[in-house]
């Protein structure tokens, strides 16, 4: 037990001096001093609550999605009907039940329609199942359900989308360093550093930024619409807070027809040229380009509605063919709202609706205000433990306290490697951590004094100290452990922050306290070979 | 140098004999923290109610002015706020319920945090604003679930664990100290009623490691010594096992509650309930460990054979060889 041979104690000292190495550039930061920018620096993270910033939860609502697959296989049916089997007659089309069905009007020839409509679907990802089924009810019907593998995939298609516009937009304010993981199946968690206005950042990433152009109906009446009552083929839509000219509140578009405005290659605010209110000037893509082309120079004359995230923003009237393929869209904008129309188009639409459930921001002043307490209070505590230990143990005390430095130290320069965050709680677990890492050296030396007292050699109890005491330190470690494990698993960010303090602390203090404090105490009865221990 | 001694070296305190009275008071005192909790309840943080929390400090004054303050933000038409001081008398925080329709609508949320903080501003130039939590209602119920999974997932492991280390009786011993020391600090929670979030939870379920720390070295000295002496009655043992490691257990809750106190007195002000929390738990544990682990061990019939490997037919016939005369 008390041997160490030259190349044990190397390596002992090797560990500990590397570890309190990749401490100090925390050090150095935590006390506002230049680290050098040739060394390597690596650097304890500073969680949101204490460098100040934002922690946003976003959460989409599936169902969203599974309404959104409805529609588009919809108009995908209509489409590859007409195009594929344009003899095929169908009726009765229908999205109620979570379902699409229709009608065949000739039963002969519903095999045909099937035969038409089957590649529309497809195999699920590595599920081996198809994203709809398919079946034939009454001899005359063809249902089309989605598949829960189907389902699935399209969630996570559409959260994979939603992450990355998330990080476009984000991106686009310009930030520092912001954290946008994806949560569960539907939410994702967004975290950016010392932002000076939250509120800009959660409007941006609210807007679903949906832009669409539809003809407007000009054959619905007014009172038609007030009720809510649509010519077919026509839906109500609702004009946007403030953006009614005549005053009514709705206005009839036709379903069909129109364009997304998602095939954009640019969009900026400008200010138009007449007027001199904001406005976001669009460019379409290729293909978009010549789709707004067609639709213009076949409706000119009438009024088409500009509508984002189904809501009317302003309807003008096609006075010319817009060929150049770049528009203009006025609204009721501000200059901001018009700038976040901008940046919110350019990243793209959200493919679904994103809400926040749950927001944290802290200030920045109130957390240099918490590590500067942290600090002091790490300070006076571990002095005062230290004096305590120092004139409970004597000689002893001196290595346990030692030991308790280098233990600090190490656990800052783990993190610091790790990349780990140190958190407003975490603080709280350093501290902790001082408390409970002279524990080890506590019970062996309790250990050891009691040895003497039953009259074994000094050399004899020490061993028969650390022996013995090594068996309640472990066990109370792995109940620590287990603790600490449980809250990381289920804790949050900064509670997160906490069990990785207590966990680095507890290995950490397990080396130095029972290991290195023992090579010390070796070394000590070697050289001095005591006939006594004053403990 | 005389070293400082806390502790003589051989006490021989019968704690054991009191064990009757201080199962009774232990007990009635969980009961009255269970009724607390009951009855006058956890002041719940928005965590675990949902809602939104806005801290602020006043820079410029030595206390925030609570009464005016809870006048204007109800002015405000959102319902009434529940302020609550936390560290010094100048750093608040403001706890509204969330708007109606907040569930569809994320804007209103928003919307009213700006009206309050832009009213307070207004009124109070010196208030610096300290943070903004908000926290949906799915959400809430969700933190609360994981919490309480936490916890008792946390207790339950640990329990285990020592039983696979001890025997059932020792684990029993440990769940049951937790559950005290842990409804303490729950009844203390209710009685001071300090805002109960997310990081007391934190806050309990370390509790649930440390103050095992106490337990796991008295019942190490009770297993060693039901091996030393086996024909040793039960409570004479445990006695003996608690004042053995008297000093241990008092020297190493000191070094916890020495730092921990450094950390309540000086600390940050927003993890004061934190620290409080593990600070009381510890402090209690400590009594658990010698009162409430350790006596019902014999009420649960621990006997030394638990640890002494059974007799092989081998060591049968040496035994018998041994004794022929």
């Amino acid at each position: 037990m008390l041997d160490f041979p030259r190349w044990k104690q190397v390596f002992y000292w090797t560990i500990a001096g590397l570890a309190m190495l990749a401490s100090l550039p925390s050090i150095a930061s935590f006390s506002n001093l230049r680290w050098p920018s040739v060394l390597p620096r690596p650097e304890v993270n500073l969680g949101l609550d204490l460098a100040g910033g934002s922690h946003i939860l976003l959460e989409a609502d599936p169902s969203q999605v599974r309404r959104q697959r409805l529609e588009a296989m919809d108009e995908d049916v209509r489409q590859r009907l007409k195009q594929n089997a344009p003899d095929v007659r169908i009726g009765d089309i229908s999205t109620k039940d979570g379902n699409v069905s229709f009608m065949v009007e000739d039963p002969g020839q519903i095999d045909k329609a099937r035969e038409a409509v089957l590649p529309l679907t497809s195999g699920a990802q590595l599920t081996g199942k198809r994203d709809w089924d398919i079946q034939m009810l009454d001899g005359n019907r063809i249902v089309l359900t989605p598949t829960q593998a189907g389902i699935d995939q399209a969630i996570t298609q559409a959260m994979d989308t939603a992450t990355e516009v998330v990080r476009k937009r984000i991106d686009a304010l310009g930030t520092r360093e912001p954290t946008i993981i994806r949560q569960g199946a539907d939410r994702i968690v967004v975290q950016v550093p010392g932002l000076k206005d939250p509120a800009a950042l959660k409007s941006l990433l609210g807007q679903t930024a949906k832009l669409e152009f539809k003809l407007v109906d000009s054959t619905a009446s007014q009172q038609d619409i007030a009720q809510g009552i649509a010519p077919p083929g026509s839906e109500i839509v609702p004009w946007a807070a403030g953006s009614s000219t005549s005053g009514a509140g709705a206005i009839a578009v036709k379903r069909l027809g129109g364009i997304k405005g998602d095939q954009l290659t640019n969009a900026q605010q400008t200010n138009d040229q007449r007027n001199n209110q904001p406005v976001v000037s669009i460019t379409f893509d290729q293909a978009g380009g010549a789709k707004f082309a067609k639709l213009t120079t076949e409706n000119v004359g009438k009024p088409f509605a500009i509508i984002l995230d189904g809501k009317v923003i302003s309807a003008p009237n096609i006075n010319e063919p817009i060929l150049g393929g770049s528009a203009q869209i006025s609204g009721n904008f501000t200059t901001e709202s018009a700038n976040q129309l901008a940046i919110s188009l350019r990243s793209g639409a959200l493919p679904v609706d994103l809400k926040v459930v749950e927001e944290r921001t802290v200030g920045p002043d109130l957390g240099a205000d918490s590590i500067k307490k942290g600090m002091i209070a790490m300070m006076v505590g571990a002095i005062a433990l230290m004096t305590f230990i120092l004139v409970t143990y004597g000689r002893f005390g001196v290595y346990a306290c030692v030991a308790l430095v280098i233990n600090m130290l190490m656990i800052l320069g783990i993190m610091a490697v790790a990349n780990t965050t140190l958190t407003l709680p975490g603080i709280a677990g350093f501290v902790l951590t001082i408390g409970a890492a002279v524990d080890a050296n506590v019970l062996i030396n309790e250990r050891i004094r009691e040895e003497r007292h039953r009259g074994r050699r000094v050399v004899q109890a020490v061993e028969m100290g650390y022996k013995e005491a090594s068996r309640a330190i472990f066990d109370a470690n792995i109940t620590n452990v287990i603790a600490a494990a449980l809250m990381f698993f289920f804790g949050s960010g900064p509670v997160k922050g906490f069990a990785v303090v207590l966990v680095i602390g507890i290995m950490t203090s397990v080396f130095t306290a029972v290991t290195l404090t023992r090579m010390w105490v070796a070394n000590w009865l070697r050289k001095a070979r005591p006939a006594d221990l004053a403990l | 140098m005389k070293l400082l001694k806390l502790i003589p070296d051989h006490t021989n305190i019968h704690f054991l004999r009191w064990r009757v009275p201080f199962y009774v008071v232990s007990l009635l005192l969980m009961a009255a923290s269970i009724t607390l909790v009951a009855t006058r309840g956890l002041n719940m943080g928005v965590d675990f109610v949902g809602g939104q929390m806005i801290r602020v400090t006043f820079t410029q004054s030595a206390a925030a002015p609570v009464a005016a303050l809870r006048g204007e933000v109800t002015a405000l038409g959102y319902g009434e706020p529940i302020i609550q001081q936390f560290g010094k008398p100048n750093e608040i925080s403001i706890r509204m319920k969330l708007p109606e329709g907040s569930d569809k609508d994320a804007g209103l949320a928003d919307s009213m945090a700006k009206r309050i903080t832009a009213d307070i501003k207004a009124r109070h130039p010196d208030v610096r604003l300290d943070g903004v939590d908000s926290v949906s209602g799915k959400v809430s119920k969700e933190l609360g679930w994981t919490a309480f999974q936490a916890l008792g997932f946390a207790a339950l492991a640990v329990a285990a664990y020592i039983w696979i280390r001890f025997e059932w009786q020792f684990g029993v011993g440990a769940l049951f100290a937790l559950v005290h020391d842990v409804t303490l600090t729950l009844g203390m929670f209710a009685l001071t009623q300090m805002e109960f979030d997310l990081n007391i939870v934190a806050a309990l379920l370390t509790l649930i490691g440390y103050s095992l720390n106490d337990t796991i070295v008295v019942y190490d000295r009770i297993r060693e010594n039901l091996k030393k002496f086996r024909k040793m009655p039960l409570p004479e043992l445990l006695d003996l096992s608690v004042n053995e490691t008297l000093a241990r257990t008092i020297v190493t809750s000191l070094s916890m509650l020495i730092t921990l106190c450094a950390l309540l007195l000086l600390g940050p002000d927003v993890i004061f309930g934190f620290t409080a929390a593990i600070t009381l738990g510890i402090f209690v544990g400590t009594y658990s460990s010698i009162y409430m682990a350790a006596p019902i061990l014999i009420w649960l019939k621990v006997t030394p054979k638990s640890f002494v490997p059974t007799e092989t037919a081998i060591d049968k016939q040496e035994r018998l060889a041994r004794e022929r005369p």
